[in-house]
């Protein structure tokens, strides 16, 4: 037991460089990162709303495209973060051994994490933006609202990669990330209200619906890209915000034991 | 002398296994430091201790004048390091990996680029410079992650076995380099199981064993205190029958390792000329060098 290894983090700008180093390697492979960003989510999106929302009444008003649009936003945000932080945060911590080459120089394990969790939810941003595009091109949303969502898909993968960073820290190799995925990714895809309303679920998956983060984004996505004020956007603000710090923490709590050894 | 690190009394536990056991050591300005010790011994482990990259259960570690791991941050600004593992950046080019390095010191941009020239000479990867790291050689990337750690233009250098995994050719340019920064009058401490590394470069050697201290000195100083100046390995099918019956005439102290007699002596003459009627087995005549000694103080036995 080491008391250093519970210390709050420490804030510094030395983590910006180490960011920047993320941002040139994706720069390398970005045309085929933007397809990656946008094929499965807008797939999805055109094939079950043109498919699946012919046989549907109006959900509430808008088309079910214009549902599953918000949803999309938020699911491509979240697989994004994810994948950062599990697969090739792994990378740089294990196999390529960036992250020991970084700590070699006046950077410190917190510096690194920050620019983890900071990177991460920066390629959530990027695939927000691009699904965001593509919603906006087909005309699915005319509310100025919608700029909302861009700041939203920033916090969501924040939410997100801090999540994935508590596993990445307890990962021995890339298998023990199938577990993630197939426990709690699609869980909360298809119980988040991604392609349909959590109040089609029974009251005791409604419930645990209420805790899960995905169920807090689409919550706030869905009024906004139909140009209303969410209701309660406060609480979850704070569901996310509360994953995000959370998951920073307690990732960095765990990196502290694995690496500091 | 100019003491640029000093570690005292310096202790470091895993559970219940000792790992660095009251460590202390001082390194001069300009000396090129050696810690030799079989795998496991606690090499790496101080290492990561003296830069401040783990805190010591116990003990005290100054370096560059800044308290470790307190000021750490402030003391590696002056610190570079050639880890033992290559942590190349896989996706980028040789001058860009020397770019991105940089800048974790905090360094501009424009410092680094006009930096970059000299040291791809320095490491003769002038003409690599936009080669991918994954089309290099083993020895083209050690010598990548050395002017790696010369980015920061460092007053003293971490080296963790710089050489293990080159061929000889590799090997020599790597040990000329680090002789060139000798002279520039940088500070060194390497880590090491090559005893020929450790022999040619070093002023100082430290021996560490199971976490401890347990020889220090010079490396001519080290034999000199620790063995006899002569060696004579006797090999041959009856070597160990020979051992039996004359060995203890000729020798105060010999070892049967495998199918060879390692005997220690002050004056070889008697044994040599005795060896010379002894047609079924060969012989060679050497002086004591600090593998002897390694082997003396460490043992015989694999250590994994």
């Amino acid at each position: 037991m080491n008391r250093y290894n519970y210390a709050l983090p420490q804030f510094s700008w030395r983590f910006f460089p180490i960011w920047q180093r993320h941002f040139l390697v994706w720069r390398k492979t970005a045309a085929a990162s933007i397809m990656g960003h946008l094929a499965d989510p807008v797939i999805y999106m055109l094939g079950l709303g043109y498919g699946l929302g012919s046989l549907l009444p109006d959900m509430g008003g808008t088309s079910y495209m214009t549902f599953l649009a918000a949803g999309t936003v938020c699911y491509s945000t979240m697989n994004s973060a994810s994948f950062e932080a599990l697969y090739s945060g792994f990378a740089r911590m294990h196999e390529q051994r960036t992250w020991e080459a970084i700590l070699n120089t006046p950077t410190s394990l917190d510096d690194v994490v920050l620019s983890e969790i900071l990177w991460a939810a920066t390629k959530s941003l990027m695939s927000g933006i691009a699904v965001l595009a593509v919603i906006g091109l087909l005309g699915l949303s005319h509310s100025w609202m919608m700029i909302w969502m861009i700041p939203l898909a920033l916090l969501i993968g924040l939410a997100f990669a801090g999540m994935g960073l508590i596993m990445t820290a307890l990962a021995p190799s890339y298998d023990f990330f199938m577990y993630y995925f197939t426990l709690v990714i699609t869980p909360m895809m298809l119980l988040c209200g991604v392609f349909f309303p959590v109040s089609q679920l029974p009251e005791s998956l409604q419930i645990a619906a209420n805790f899960l983060p995905l169920t807090h984004a689409i919550d706030l996505a869905r009024p906004l890209m139909s140009g209303q004020l969410p209701a309660a956007f406060l609480l979850h603000i704070a569901v996310l915000l509360a994953y995000a710090l959370g998951g920073f923490y307690i990732s960095l709590v765990l990196f502290r034991q694995r690496l500091t050894r | 002398m100019n003491t640029v690190l000093s570690a005292s009394g310096l202790q470091k536990s895993y559970g219940e296994q000792c790992v660095v056991d009251g460590l202390n050591l001082s390194i001069h300005k300009g000396e090129c430091f050696g810690l030799l010790g079989p795998n496991g011994a606690g090499k790496t482990t101080t290492l990561r201790m003296l830069l401040g990259l783990i805190a010591p259960d116990a003990g005290e570690v100054k370096l560059l004048g800044l308290p470790v791991p307190q000021a750490a941050r402030e003391a590696r600004i002056r610190v570079g390091v050639v880890p033992q593992m290559d942590n190349l950046d896989p996706d980028f080019t040789v001058a860009e990996n020397l770019l991105v390095y940089g800048r974790y010191f905090g360094m501009q941009d424009r410092e680094i680029e006009a930096r970059i020239p000299s040291l791809l000479e320095f490491a003769s990867l002038t003409l690599k410079r936009d080669a991918k790291v994954p089309t290099l050689s083993g020895g083209m990337k050690r010598r990548l992650t050395l002017a790696r750690a010369l980015v920061n233009d460092p007053e003293i250098i971490f080296l963790d076995e710089p050489t293990t995994g080159l061929d000889p050719q590799a090997r020599h340019l790597i040990w000329q380099r680090l002789r060139e920064l000798m002279q520039q009058g940088k500070t060194l401490l390497l880590t090491t199981h090559f005893m020929d590394e450790a022999e040619r470069l070093c002023d100082r050697l430290a021996v560490l064993d199971n976490g401890k201290l347990i020889s220090q000195g010079s490396p001519r100083e080290l034999i000199e205190q620790n063995i006899e100046p002569q060696v004579v390995e006797v090999f041959g099918e009856n070597v160990a029958e020979w051992a039996a019956q004359h060995a203890a005439n000729y020798v105060q102290r010999f070892e049967l390792s495998g199918e060879t007699v390692f005997c220690y002596l002050q004056n070889a003459q008697p044994l040599v000329a005795h060896l010379q009627t002894q047609t079924d087995l060969r012989y060679l005549h050497r002086p004591a060098n600090l593998e002897d000694v390694f082997l003396k103080l460490t043992g015989r036995e694999m250590r994994e």
